[in-house]
């Protein structure tokens, strides 16, 4: 196990790694969500209170789970990267950076979509889109932080000490927020108020959460793959390979 | 260790009083913040009571960013930084005595202001003790994460905005919290829940808040 981490762990052999399990995920996220996508707007029944608008949801609460699970893969690979500087664990913290934001502010368009026909607004201060929006300005400070600093491998390990001081404070603000908004009563019914989603609804939803995190790997690996070709395109290595390939 | 941390923050101190404008401008910036809310928002004496809570905390965390940029700007410049790190006793003295100077020029007069601010934004005088207590167990809370960000940020060009973004949104539970302690006082109800919150978050924010600000440093110094 260990020989294998230390195999992958170096650039030229994760940047083949990549390229070959690229090629197998990347027609299986695209037909996966495809079929999630007609599960979930198509076969999936219509809402008996919200009718067919609720369907947005199919995409909003898995961008959700993704935007913290993807907080939670930068804030471990950067404690990595700062405890034993692995070079590729700098690289798939600050890879996820952008990805994360992209995660967060989907959520939010689409939440705001569905909140505009449901609500009777496109936004109101609830307790669980101000997290996300705060949630949304640590991405910026990653990636604003990551872009000031010279240096790649420097700049990597500063934002992992963001991202880890994110973390613990993670769970302070977004509780924070919710006891902000239970005592500043909102201005409209927050909830879903249909009763407990029901397996027709919800298998397609847990289907799409799976095609998410497919997607993440995906493109993840995509933009790892993009990052080590621009970080080694003077080392040999990576001229044979590219000579090779061409 | 101990010795050291009081050694530094007498330095850091008498170098801040020396020049007037260190412990001045983050008193006026203060100052400037919570006499716009009124002319901005409203005079309306029951509005003033509404938002003189939210009005006291935001004017103490941008006030306190003021004077944070320098925070490691010169001990970066100057070299001081490298020899702290190769001390037998670490960058954590250092990095606190930073994060106490920084409160007793920022937040030590924030929080002796504040009930007279309070008293002219029209919050009754029974809720007072509690804006005093929010904002002596906060703005030392909020010189600790502010701490974090001048440290990743203190060598760059132009980074004084970069730390702003940086920090702002590690404040919002001591906006939340601190204010709703004030709120809650001014309704004459018991403001202790919140006060307790921020006694955790004070307790939490000093102990790692310098291990976060000497690995930043680190960081940057490599």
């Amino acid at each position: 196990m260990l020989d294998a981490t230390k195999r992958y762990a170096s650039l030229p052999s994760f940047y083949r790694l990549c390229g070959r399990l690229f090629a197998w995920l990347l027609p299986a996220t695209v037909a996966l969500f495809a079929a999630g996508l007609v599960w979930g707007l198509y076969l999936a029944p219509a809402d008996y209170k919200q009718g067919e608008a609720y369907r947005i949801m199919f995409i909003h609460v898995p961008s959700a789970w993704m935007s913290l699970l993807v907080y939670m893969v930068m804030a471990a690979a950067g404690a990595v990267a700062l405890v034993w500087r692995v070079k590729l664990a700098e690289l798939i913290h600050i890879e996820c950076a952008p990805v994360g934001a992209s995660f967060t502010a989907l959520t939010l368009a689409t939440g705001m979509l569905w909140g505009k026909p449901m609500w009777g607004a496109f936004w109101v201060w609830d307790a669980r889109l101000t997290s996300e929006l705060i949630l949304l300005f640590l991405y910026l400070g990653v990636i604003a932080l990551y872009a000031a600093i010279p240096d790649r491998r420097k700049a990597a390990r500063a934002t992992a000490v963001l991202a880890i001081v994110g973390v613990v404070n993670i769970p302070v603000i977004h509780y924070s927020v919710i006891w902000w908004n239970t005592l500043h009563q909102g201005p409209t019914v927050t909830r879903l108020d249909a009763p407990a989603a029901h397996i027709s609804i919800l298998a397609p939803l847990l289907f799409m959460a799976v095609v998410f995190k497919l997607y993440f790997i995906t493109v993840l690996l995509a933009r790892l793959r993009g990052s080590i070709a621009e970080q080694c395109r003077a080392q040999q290595w990576f001229r044979d390979e590219a000579a090779g390939r061409a | 260790m101990f010795n050291a941390f009081a050694s530094l923050l007498r330095r850091d101190l008498s170098a801040a009083l020396h020049i007037q404008s260190n412990w001045l401008m983050p008193v006026a910036f203060f100052t400037i913040i919570i006499s716009l809310f009124p002319l901005g928002v409203d005079a309306n004496p029951a509005l003033m009571q509404r938002f003189a809570p939210g009005v006291i905390w935001v004017a103490a965390l941008l006030a306190g960013l003021l004077s944070l940029e320098r925070a490691f700007k010169d001990d970066f410049d100057n070299g001081s930084l490298e020899q702290w790190l190769i001390t037998p006793h670490g960058v954590y003295p250092f990095a606190l005595a930073r994060i106490v100077a920084h409160w007793c020029i920022t937040g030590l007069p924030f929080t002796l202001l504040a009930p007279f601010y309070g008293y002219l934004l029209g919050l009754p005088a029974h809720s007072l003790a509690a804006a005093v207590f929010s904002l002596a167990l906060g703005t030392p809370v909020l010189s600790a994460l502010g701490a974090v960000g001048a440290a990743l940020t203190g060598c760059l060009r132009g980074g004084e905005m970069l730390m702003a973004l940086l920090v702002l949104p590690f404040y919002v539970p001591l906006l939340v919290f601190g204010a709703n302690a004030m709120d809650m006082a001014a309704a004459g109800l018991p403001a202790g829940a919140a006060l307790a919150i921020l006694g955790a978050l004070f307790i939490v924010a000093l102990l790692l808040a310098p291990l976060a600000v000497a690995a930043a440093l680190k960081v940057m110094l490599d």
